[in-house]
């Protein structure tokens, strides 16, 4: 038993690595699968982690902390609405956009906070039960966002491929014209999604200041909301998949810590660089074959819409 | 809907040149709320910002330092993207421009010949233009989007570059500073005016833009790029190749920024150090669109750029603004100009409910 020690503490790490892609992909999938591609998930992640860490430091409310975070990446994804829903601009431009814009916002944001500490997101601790040797930590031992994590990936899914709203909301990403034809809000419906995409990214966001290292650095998403644009491609617009590669790349980044921890021979550096390669890879891998993607990515992502009179 | 917005049939030239100045003047307007906010007299904020920097000789010459990378960038991203290719990891490509560039004053620097500036810089355009191929070929052979990988190659880069100052580029005299040993004279980017800091990075700055200029207007390549962009289905018909553009577009837009990381660590910085640029790959973005991608509006919107990372640095020393407010600063303008730009394409009209048939 000894030697297997080391499994669930890396299990934890893993889980805590990939839910903050969890949150971000899955929101972002939805704002895709309306046919909108937002490329400021990094800076909704860094506004919604700033604006979840300044909140637990100075009330000690996570549960405000997490709603504010949601209420921050989504006011920045309204943002993003009116450029590109009302005002039509350029989805890619507006997109960087407001990922150079979160970063700056953020930083300024949080600039009194750089470095202070903050209580991590509390665990879940049934007495008795979260103390079963290994699936006691792992599957009754984590914090409130994990679940949720888990709980969302199924209802996206759920709401996707069950519901009749989310069949009106494919429609419009597979095509905006008919759906408009029909009657439905075309700029209405993708304002929504793009706004639950901004709320997921701020929760990310959150996670990551609160639970995967609670503490505040510009930054400090380090590519992630990058990262989770990837896992969308790679996931070919399913949500199972999403889930399923974002503990892909949770592995990933902690495999570098376990690594150094192990005593490789290399320097640090060069097993950080590993998330990164892993992502440029798996895009190469799922892009070659054209025609999958095709098949799967909504119709009208990226494209404007603008209803003729 | 009172007001209807209704496309026009031709893209207004008047608001191409108008809109960044719109932008410009809401930026303003929001930052005397942003100053407000912070607690400082907004009128004392702006001429912090935007006077005091520039009041003096020296300051202006420092204009020119922080816009040289900054232009020389944006002139080759504004390239790419005429031809929709999103090349955003130019932060990566200058980080390895300036690597490459260096590399033959680290290994040989005892060299004194006045041909090795031209060779660093050669050198540089070449590690710009190499980083930013993987790009290109992912993107041509497999398809790869170019924003994401051309964007997580600027992590590598600059873990590539603290592994060398970590280690083997480290100054053997340096008592283990994470510092390469500082350039030569022969090494150095030569001086343009005693007493500042300008460099010859300005002059190839200057020359990129005229460079530009010629090869956009008056060349095949750039008759291409622009077809392409604008009209790939009839570029093919031409019998432009696609994938022709996107390598040119990203090799020429790596060398730019190649060249632009060399000139910084050849220049005002005149060592390797482990962080060798404030984001000058990421606010290049900006001033390309700013300079509407043409080679004059670039060198204008360059220095603007500029002149809010001096501003942002008077504004931290005389009023103890947080030097972040630069960032908002750049990203608000970039906002605000995509948000004028739809009186380019499109126009407002009042609907009068009375007659309001359509």
């Amino acid at each position: 038993m000894s030697g297997f020690d080391w499994i669930v503490p890396v299990i934890l790490t893993v889980i805590t690595a990939a839910t903050p892609l969890v949150f971000a992909a899955l929101g972002e999938l939805i704002t895709e699968k309306s046919g909108v591609l937002n490329l400021g998930v990094e800076g909704m992640m860094l506004v919604g982690a700033v604006t979840g860490f300044v909140t637990a430091t100075v009330t000690g409310n996570y549960f405000l902390a997490v709603a504010l975070a949601a209420v921050a990446g989504g006011f920045m994804a309204f943002l993003f609405g009116i450029l590109t829903l009302s005002l039509m601009a350029n989805q890619v431009a507006t997109g960087l956009a407001l990922t150079l814009f979160g970063v700056g916002l953020s930083a300024l944001m949080g600039q009194e906070f750089v470095g202070e500490p903050v209580e991590a997101l509390a665990k879940l601790n049934i007495p008795g039960i979260s103390d079963i040797p290994i699936i006691g930590p792992i599957v009754f031992g984590q914090d409130g966002l994990v679940y949720l994590s888990f709980v969302m990936v199924a209802a996206v899914s759920w709401f996707l491929y069950k519901t009749k709203a989310g069949l009106i909301l494919r429609a419009v990403g597979d095509s905006h014209d008919a759906a408009h034809s029909i009657g439905y809000s075309v700029i209405g419906i993708r304002y929504m999604a793009v706004i639950f995409g901004g709320a997921m990214s701020g929760i990310g966001g959150a996670y990551l200041s609160l639970a995967y290292t609670p503490m505040w650095a510009e930054n400090m998403t380090a590519g992630r909301g990058w990262i989770a644009l990837a896992l969308i491609v790679f996931a070919t617009w399913k949500p199972g998949l999403v889930l399923v590669g974002a503990y892909m790349f949770g592995g990933i980044t902690i495999l570098q810590l376990h690594a150094q921890a192990a005593g490789l021979d290399l320097p640090s550096q060069v097993l950080s660089m590993l998330p990164y390669l892993a992502t440029v890879l798996v895009l190469v891998l799922i892009s070659k074959d054209q025609s999958r993607i095709r098949k799967h990515a909504p119709a009208c992502i990226g494209r404007i819409f603008h209803p003729a009179a | 809907m009172l007001l209807k917005i209704e496309k026009r049939a031709e893209q207004s030239r008047a608001m191409v040149y108008l809109t960044p100045i719109f932008a410009l003047i809401l930026t303003m307007l929001t930052s005397v709320v942003l100053f407000h906010l912070l607690g400082v007299s907004p009128l004392e904020a702006l001429y912090n910002f935007f006077i005091l920097p520039i009041n003096s000789e020296y300051g202006l010459s420092e204009l020119f330092v922080k816009g040289t990378p900054l232009i020389l960038i944006a002139i080759g991203l504004s390239v790419g993207f005429k031809a929709n290719v999103w090349n955003i990891g130019a932060e990566g490509q200058l980080t390895m421009g300036a690597i490459l560039g260096s590399s033959i004053f680290i290994y040989f620097h005892e060299i004194d010949s006045v041909f090795l500036l031209p060779a660093e810089i050669l050198l540089g355009a070449l590690g710009g233009a190499l980083w930013a191929a993987i790009p290109a070929y992912l993107k041509t052979r497999f398809n790869a989007n170019e924003i994401l990988t051309s964007l997580m190659l600027v992590y590598v880069a600059i873990l590539f570059l603290s592994v060398l100052v970590h280690g083997p580029w480290r100054d053997p005299d340096g008592f283990n500073f994470p510092e390469s040993r500082t350039f030569s004279e022969s090494a150095d980017m030569p001086i343009l005016i005693a007493g500042t800091r300008m460099h010859f990075g300005t002059l190839l700055a200057f020359m990129a833009v005229i460079g530009a200029w010629i090869m956009m207007s008056k060349t095949l390549i750039g008759f291409q790029v622009k077809v392409i962009g604008s009209a790939p289905t009839a570029g093919g018909y031409a019998g432009f190749s696609q994938k022709k553009i996107i390598w040119f577009a990203l090799l020429f837009g790596g060398a730019m920024a190649g060249i632009a990381g060399l000139s910084e660590v050849a220049g005002p910085i005149d060592q390797i150090l482990p962080s060798i640029s404030p984001g000058y790959g990421f606010t290049a973005i900006i001033v390309a669109f700013l300079g509407r991608l043409h080679p004059v509006g670039i060198l204008f919107a360059g220095l603007l750029m500029a002149l809010t990372y001096l501003g942002g640095e008077t504004a931290q020393i005389n009023l103890g603004l947080p030097l972040a407010v630069t960032g908002v600063f750049q990203g608000m303008i970039l906002f605000y100009l995509l948000a004028c730009d739809v009186l380019v394409h499109y126009r407002f009209r009042l609907n009068s409910f009375g007659k309001a048939a359509s």
